[in-house]
C-alpha cells in the first residue's frame, strides 16, 4: 500500500503537468498566440481560456507534492500501511472483471449490444459465478431479449448491432 | 406565493396516476438499490438517469422524471437499513451507523423489531425534513434571487471548501478530486472564447506507430458528467464491492409477519429519543454541502448515545441506536435537496446527479426555479410527502420480499449492473466513445478508491464546473480582473470569507493541536 501511495502520487503529478501543458495551448487557427498566453488575463481583464484549467492543474500538482511529503513523514493511513495494495484475490478478480468488461465493449463494437450482452453474461454467470448452465442460459438469453424490446422497440433507442444487424431485420419489420 | 395552497396543489399533482405510479416504482427500485450491498442512492440515480429521458419524452415535462428519481433517492435511504440489519453489511454508506445496533438486534433474534424501528424512524425523519423544506425553501429562493455572478461563484467556492474543511477525508486527495473534476469539466470548447481546450490526442500522435490509433475526436463534445458518475458508481464501486466482500455474505433470517410487525410498531415509542435527535440533526447536517446523510447519521448516532442514560447498551442492540441514524439519513437526504433546489448547489453526490439531470431536462436549478417553474417545483415537493408515505408502506409490507431478494447472489447482480451501466451510458449520448471513457474512469476510480481518494467531490465538481468557471470569469470581467469583487459585495463577501476559513480550518486545527502537544 505504501509504495502504491507514492506511485499514484507521482503518476498524478505527471498527469497534472500534462494538463497544465495542454491548458496553455493556444487555438490551432492562430499560431501567433504563444503557449501559456491564455492562462492569465487579457486586456479587458477577462481570464483566458486556459486560466481555469491551468491553475486547477497546478493545485493538483501541489497536492501531489503534499501527498509525497505525507508519505515521507508517514502521516497518511496508506503510507503507514503494511498491507499489500492488492492481494492475489483482488488482482485476480480485477483481471477477470476488468478484462471481461473490456472484452464486453470490444464485442459490442464487433457484434453489437445484444450478442455481446449474451456472451458477457455467459462468461460472468457461468465462469465467474459458477451458476448452473440452465440458470446461466436463461438469464443470458432473457436479458438481451428484454433489452431489445425495452430499448429498440419501446423506447426507440436503437442500440448498435454490428455484424449481427441482418439478424434483426425481420424483427424490425414486425415490431418497428 | 402562498406556501400551503401551493403545497396542497403540489401533493394533488404528485397523486396524479402517472406520477403516483412513478413514485411507487421509484420507491421500490430505490429500496432494492439501497438494500443491495455496494449500491446506494447515487448508484441508482446515476445509472437510471439516462432512462428518465424517455419519461420526459412521454410526458413532455421534467416533473415526472424528477419525481421518479427523487422516489429512488427516498427508497434507497429506507433500503440501506435492510442489509445493515440482516446482512451486517450497510447497503450504502448512509446506513453504516444503522449496523452498529441493528445487526446486534438481529443477532439476538429481533431482526423484525430493528427493521420496523428503522422504517418508522425513517418516516418520521423524512416527514420532519419535508416540513422544514417546505417552510425554508421559498424564502431562501427569494433571497437567492438577488445573487449575481460573484455570489454564485462564492457559493461554489463554499461548496468545495466544505469538502476540504469538513469532509473528513485526506485534504490533498480531496483537493485533487475536486480539481480533477473541475478540469475534466473544461474539456471540449471554451464557452466564452470558443477555443478548443484539453482535447487530448497528442500523446498518441507523438509516435508514428500510435498516431491515429485511438480516435480522440470524442473529446470535442466534452466529458459528460454521467460518464464519470456511472464510471465511478456503476463500475468502480462494484469492483470495489466484489473485492471487499469476497462473496462472504451471511444473512440473518428474520421472522417477519403481520403479528411481529404490529408488535414491533407498538414498541416503537421506546425509540423516541433517537428518532427526535436524528430527525432534527439530520436535516441541518444535510443542508451543508459535503456533509449529507452519512455524517448526519453518524452524528445523530453519537449525539443520541451521548444523551442516553444507558450508554453501555449502544452497540449491543439499542433501538435508539437504530432509530437515530435512520431518521437522520432520511432527514438529511431531504435537507440536501434544499441548497440544490434553491441555490443550484448540491449537498450530496446524489443531489449533484439530480441537479445535472435537471440541467439536461432544460431546467436551471437555483432561485429562479421557484419563481419561473412553480409547476415543476411544487409537484416535486408534493412528491416528497407522497414518496415518503409510499416508502414506509412498501417497506413495511414488503420486508419479506426484500429479504428474499437479498438472497440474490452477487454474481448475478454484479453483471446486471455492469450491463445496465454500459447500456445507460450509450443510451444517454448514443456514442461508444463515452462508453469506453466510462469504463476507463471506473477502473481508475477503483485504483484511487483503494488509496482512500474521495471520489464524490470529483462527481460534484464535474457538475458544478460548467457553472463555476463562467461565473468566475464574468465576475472578473466586471471588476477588471480584480478578485476584490468577491470580498466587497454584501452577500458574496461573507460567503467568500467563510469559504476561505473552511479551507484553512484543517491547518488551524493542526497548529492548535501541535501547540497543545507542546
Amino acid at each position: 500500500m505504501r509504495r502504491a501511495e507514492l506511485v499514484t502520487a507521482v503518476v498524478l503529478a505527471f498527469f497534472s503537468m500534462y494538463l497544465m501543458w495542454k491548458s496553455g495551448e493556444g487555438p490551432s487557427w492562430d499560431p501567433d498566440i504563444a503557449r501559456f498566453d491564455n492562462i492569465g488575463f487579457d486586456e479587458t481583464g477577462t481570464p483566458g481560456s486556459g486560466f481555469w484549467p491551468f491553475w486547477l492543474s497546478l493545485a493538483m500538482l501541489l497536492s501531489c507534492f503534499w501527498i509525497m511529503v505525507n508519505w515521507w513523514r508517514r502521516t497518511s493511513p496508506p503510507s503507514q500501511s503494511t498491507e499489500p495494495y492488492m492481494d492475489s484475490y483482488s488482482k485476480r478478480w480485477l483481471v477477470y472483471v476488468g478484462g471481461g468488461l473490456f472484452a464486453f465493449l470490444g464485442l459490442i463494437e464487433w457484434m453489437g449490444f445484444y450478442a455481446a450482452i449474451f456472451f458477457f453474461l455467459i462468461y460472468y454467470l457461468r465462469f465467474l459465478g459458477k451458476h448452473a448452465w440452465r440458470r446461466t442460459l436463461l438469464i443470458s438469453v432473457l436479458t438481451p431479449v428484454f433489452c431489445f424490446f425495452f430499448f429498440d422497440v419501446a423506447m426507440r433507442i436503437v442500440l448498435p448491432k454490428g455484424i449481427t444487424e441482418p439478424l434483426f431485420l425481420p424483427l424490425y419489420e414486425i415490431f418497428l | 406565493m402562498e406556501i400551503l395552497p401551493s403545497l396542497v396543489d403540489g401533493i394533488y399533482q404528485a397523486l396524479m396516476p402517472l406520477n403516483l405510479a412513478l413514485c411507487v416504482v421509484g420507491v421500490v427500485v430505490g429500496l432494492f438499490v439501497g438494500a443491495m450491498p455496494g449500491l446506494g442512492s447515487v448508484n441508482g440515480v446515476a445509472i437510471l438517469l439516462p432512462f428518465t429521458f424517455v419519461i420526459q419524452d412521454m410526458t413532455g415535462s421534467a416533473t415526472s422524471p424528477m419525481i421518479f428519481l427523487a422516489a429512488i433517492y427516498y427508497g434507497a435511504m429506507y433500503g440501506g437499513a435492510i442489509s445493515s440489519i440482516t446482512l451486517g453489511i450497510p447497503g450504502a454508506s448512509t446506513a453504516v451507523a444503522t449496523t452498529f445496533d441493528g445487526r446486534p438486534l438481529a443477532l439476538k433474534g429481533f431482526a423484525e423489531r430493528a427493521l420496523v424501528t428503522a422504517a418508522i424512524a425513517s418516516f418520521i425523519g423524512a416527514t420532519v425534513a419535508n416540513v422544514f423544506f417546505t417552510a425554508f425553501a421559498p424564502p431562501l429562493a427569494t433571497v437567492a434571487l438577488k445573487f449575481g455572478n460573484p455570489e454564485i461563484f462564492a457559493l461554489m467556492l463554499l461548496a468545495f471548501s466544505t469538502f476540504i474543511g469538513l469532509g473528513g477525508d485526506d485534504i490533498p486527495k480531496t483537493i485533487i478530486s475536486i480539481a480533477l473534476g473541475l478540469v475534466l469539466a473544461t474539456v471540449g470548447f471554451d464557452i466564452i472564447t470558443g477555443e478548443p481546450r484539453l482535447q487530448f490526442g497528442d500523446p498518441f500522435d507523438l509516435f508514428p506507430a500510435t498516431a491515429g490509433l485511438i480516435d480522440t475526436t470524442g473529446f470535442s463534445h466534452g466529458i459528460r458528467f454521467l460518464v464519470l458518475a456511472i464510471g465511478v458508481y456503476g463500475i468502480g464501486e462494484m469492483i470495489w464491492t466484489i473485492n471487499s466482500t469476497r462473496g462472504e455474505v451471511h444473512m440473518t433470517e428474520a421472522n417477519v409477519n403481520f403479528k411481529s410487525v404490529m408488535a414491533a410498531i407498538r414498541k416503537f415509542p421506546e425509540a423516541w429519543k433517537g428518532t427526535t435527535v436524528g430527525s432534527f440533526l439530520g436535516f441541518f447536517v444535510g443542508i451543508l454541502p459535503a456533509a449529507g446523510a452519512t455524517p448526519g447519521s453518524l452524528m445523530a448516532y453519537g449525539v443520541t448515545k451521548m444523551l442516553s442514560k444507558d450508554k453501555d447498551s449502544f452497540g449491543k442492540g439499542n433501538v435508539n441506536g437504530v432509530a437515530a441514524p435512520e431518521a437522520a439519513n432520511n432527514s438529511a437526504s431531504t435537507g440536501a435537496m434544499l441548497p440544490m433546489m434553491t441555490l443550484g448547489i448540491p449537498g450530496s453526490p446524489t443531489t449533484a446527479v439530480l441537479l445535472a439531470g435537471m440541467v439536461i431536462w432544460g431546467l436551471q436549478p437555483g432561485p429562479l426555479l421557484f419563481a419561473d417553474q412553480p409547476d415543476f417545483v411544487w409537484p416535486l415537493i408534493g412528491s416528497f410527502y407522497v414518496s415518503n408515505l409510499v416508502a414506509v408502506l412498501v417497506n413495511l409490507a414488503f420486508i419479506p420480499v426484500f429479504l428474499w431478494m437479498l438472497r440474490m447472489p452477487f454474481t448475478i447482480l454484479a453483471p446486471m449492473i455492469f450491463v445496465l451501466s454500459v447500456i445507460g451510458t450509450y443510451a444517454a449520448y448514443q456514442n461508444m466513445f463515452d462508453v469506453w471513457l466510462m469504463l476507463l474512469f471506473g477502473i481508475g476510480a477503483y485504483f484511487l478508491r483503494i488509496l482512500d481518494y474521495p471520489l464524490a467531490p470529483a462527481v460534484l465538481a464535474i457538475v458544478l464546473g460548467p457553472i463555476a468557471e463562467p461565473t468566475l470569469r464574468q465576475s472578473l470581467l466586471l471588476s477588471d480582473g480584480s478578485f476584490s469583487i468577491f470580498f466587497n459585495r454584501p452577500i458574496a463577501g461573507p460567503i467568500t470569507v467563510i469559504a476561505i476559513i473552511l479551507i484553512f480550518l484543517p491547518l488551524v486545527s493542526w497548529v492548535v493541536k501541535r501547540a497543545r502537544g507542546k
